[in-house]
């Protein structure tokens, strides 16, 4: 177990290195010199320009800046913003909480629909109910969710008035911000209706940010189930007389969820990705919104950090499903 | 004494094979038709639209569709906030929608066929060096990295689809990889070797043909993402530039015209959605024909 665990862990530091190396000649790809990038439109002098040059290290010979930068990196040091000049990664700490919840709801709200619907066109292959689920699954899957972001606007938002427009939480609510998660601050706070309004405000961003890995999760856990559902144990099971809903649950779906553990695991990637769009729509204070807005502002530090962190968020997260994959299956974990 | 003549049936050729399994899927001639649909928009764009896609009727702005109160059948599904037709404007997106598909579609599978080609044949440590690179790849969202390399290059269409194309990449190495290795231990390849052919000849003429099968599927599902994420960089404003006929681009122009006029995001983003999904469904249908697992 713990080679395997080695193993897979040793695999990430090459992994690493390269999205290190990628950000960091991210920024030297950028047509013109780093420094005036950096003043933007008033310029620099030739001495406050070498100057700075020393001082950010661009004096020095390429290979002694990227091991100063994977050194920073490695202390949590991605530099500071162009425009605020906080630290890259105190603004990150701030605004990821934000991505959590929304990425998180998402994630509940395809797993809650996604897999019964897929469960579902497995039991009844062949029916009507099939048919309109993957009908369904594979139009969720080929959705431009930015597109289905102003459509559920427009229907629940702006014409029935159901669900606020954009935002985390009503302007007339102050709420402290104890853990970044609105949810919880919410409840914590005294005032009264702040709870229902951010999760009113969770809703439609929820439905958009899930739409995609729904649609992935009901094909996959249907695939899987009819796999399942073709094996002789559940035959015998059937032939003992268990009740059908008990052989379904129990026996099949227990077996037929490992693949789908997997791929719900492998969500976090669109989930991230996806959050840039639906964020932007529903301006939620989150990373992606903080990224593209760093990528109009030539905020290069934030662009350079957000997509490293956000890399190795994802790296990590792959690991974990792999890991977790050796540990309910043994053919992975012992094959070479 | 009647005679009875018994003709053999005659064998399907491969082609007939493959339609027979293909049209028995009707998504994915559904698909197969509105492909062909909007190709032909996108060829004939400048017989078929009714307008200019940049022409602006400054007496029509924001007309609501034909069939509404207030709508013009000269403006079939209404006007912009400049009063440009927005029918025109989805047919002429059609035409750069199609083509961004087809060249970053050509582009990452030529690369990832050489890429995967190579590492498959070669193994060892260029293989090695190829997968641990396209592992890096894959660690990203693509449209992450599709983000961060128009961010470098600046947004423009050409930028765009190339960024496309070098995100779909991994997909194609993969694949052309894993099925290399495994027609590598094949005799046919072995004999090949044994006759004199030479690297080339075994990589080109030998193994890639016989591990064209996946990478057709896949091309065609590199399609349909990279029309979404065309037009998801077009709605970031980072992929093609007003005045520029393109779907996603149409969508976050009429951004603050929502609330006024549905017809504005509507009718791009359905565009959008239904050539996704037939790209999708034509995938699906080619993979039943081509599986040959399946086929029994």
């Amino acid at each position: 177990m713990f080679q395997f665990i080695f193993r897979r862990l040793s695999l990430v530091v090459p992994t690493f290195i390269g999205i290190t190396l990628l950000t960091f000649t991210l920024i030297r790809l950028i047509p013109g010199d780093p420094i005036e990038v950096m003043a933007g439109e008033r310029g620099v002098s030739a001495e406050r320009h070498a100057e700075l040059s020393a001082q950010l290290g661009f004096d020095q010979p390429l290979y002694v800046q990227y091991f100063r930068y994977v050194g920073g990196v490695l202390q949590g040091d991605l530099g500071n913003s162009l425009i605020t000049k906080e630290p890259v990664m105190k603004e990150f700490l701030t605004l990821f909480p934000a991505t959590i919840e929304l990425a998180f709801c998402a994630a509940v709200f395809a797993i809650l629909v996604g897999l019964p619907a897929g469960i579902f066109a497995a039991v009844k292959r062949g029916t009507v109910l099939d048919h309109s689920v993957m009908t369904f699954s594979l139009t969720g899957y080929s959705m431009p969710i930015f597109w289905w972001a102003l459509l559920l606007m427009l229907v629940f938002s702006v014409t029935l008035g159901w669900t606020p427009v954009s935002g985390r939480i009503d302007v007339v609510y102050w709420i402290d911000d104890v853990t970044g998660f609105m949810l919880i601050d919410a409840l914590l706070s005294d005032e009264v209706g702040a709870f229902r309004s951010a999760v009113a405000h969770l809703i439609l961003p929820s439905i958009v940010l899930g739409t995609i890995p729904m649609a992935v999760i009901a094909r996959m856990t249907r695939s899987s189930m009819l796999e399942v559902l073709s094996e002789d144990y559940i035959r015998t099971a059937r032939a003992k007389g268990i009740a059908p809903w008990r052989v379904i649950i129990i026996h099949a779906l227990r077996n037929a969820l490992i693949p789908v553990i997997t791929v719900i695991g492998l969500q976090v990637g669109i989930l991230l990705s996806g959050a840039i769009l639906t964020e932007t729509v529903f301006a939620w204070p989150g990373i992606g919104k903080w990224l593209i807005e760093s990528i109009g502002r030539r905020d290069y530090p934030v662009v350079q950090g957000g997509i490293l962190i956000v890399a190795c968020i994802i790296i990590t997260v792959n690991l974990l499903v792999d890991i977790a994959y050796g540990i309910v299956n043994p053919r992975i974990r012992h094959s070479k | 004494m009647s005679s009875q003549t018994v003709t053999a049936p005659i064998p399907k050729t491969p082609l007939q094979e493959f339609w027979h399994y293909f049209s028995t899927n009707k998504g994915a001639v559904a698909g197969l038709s509105f492909i062909v649909l909007i190709c032909f928009m996108a060829i004939f764009a400048d017989f078929v639209a009714p307008h200019s896609p940049s022409q602006q009727y400054r007496d029509a702005l924001l007309l609501p569709p034909a069939w509404l109160q207030g709508g013009n059948w000269s403006f079939v599904l209404g006007t912009d906030d400049v009063g440009r037709d927005i029918l025109s404007r989805l047919i002429h997106g059609s035409r750069l929608s199609i083509s961004v598909g087809i060249v970053a579609v050509t582009a990452s599978l030529i690369m990832g066929i050489l890429l995967g080609l190579i590492a498959g044949y070669f193994k060892g440590m260029i293989d090695t060096m190829i997968m641990r690179i396209v592992d890096i790849m894959l660690a990203m969202p693509s449209l992450l990295l599709a983000i961060a390399i128009v961010a470098i290059l600046g947004p423009s269409i050409v930028n765009a689809a190339l960024a496309i194309s070098i995100v779909s990449l991994p997909h194609y190495v993969r694949l052309t990889r894993a099925a290399t290795m495994a027609e590598m231990s094949k005799d046919y390849v072995t004999s090949s070797r044994v006759i004199g052919a030479g690297p080339l000849r075994l990589m080109f003429i030998c193994i890639l043909p016989n591990c064209l099968a996946p990478l057709i599927v896949q091309a065609t599902l590199g399609f349909s993402t990279a029309i979404l994420d065309m037009a998801a960089l077009g709605f970031l404003g980072l992929g093609a530039q007003p005045p520029t006929p393109e779907w996603g681009s149409m969508l976050s122009d009429a951004l603050q015209f929502v609330q006024r006029a549905w017809w504005v995001v509507t009718f791009p983003g359905l565009m959008i959605l239904i050539t996704v999904l037939a790209f999708n469904l034509m995938g699906d249908g080619l993979r039943d024909a081509l599986d040959p697992k399946l086929k029994q």
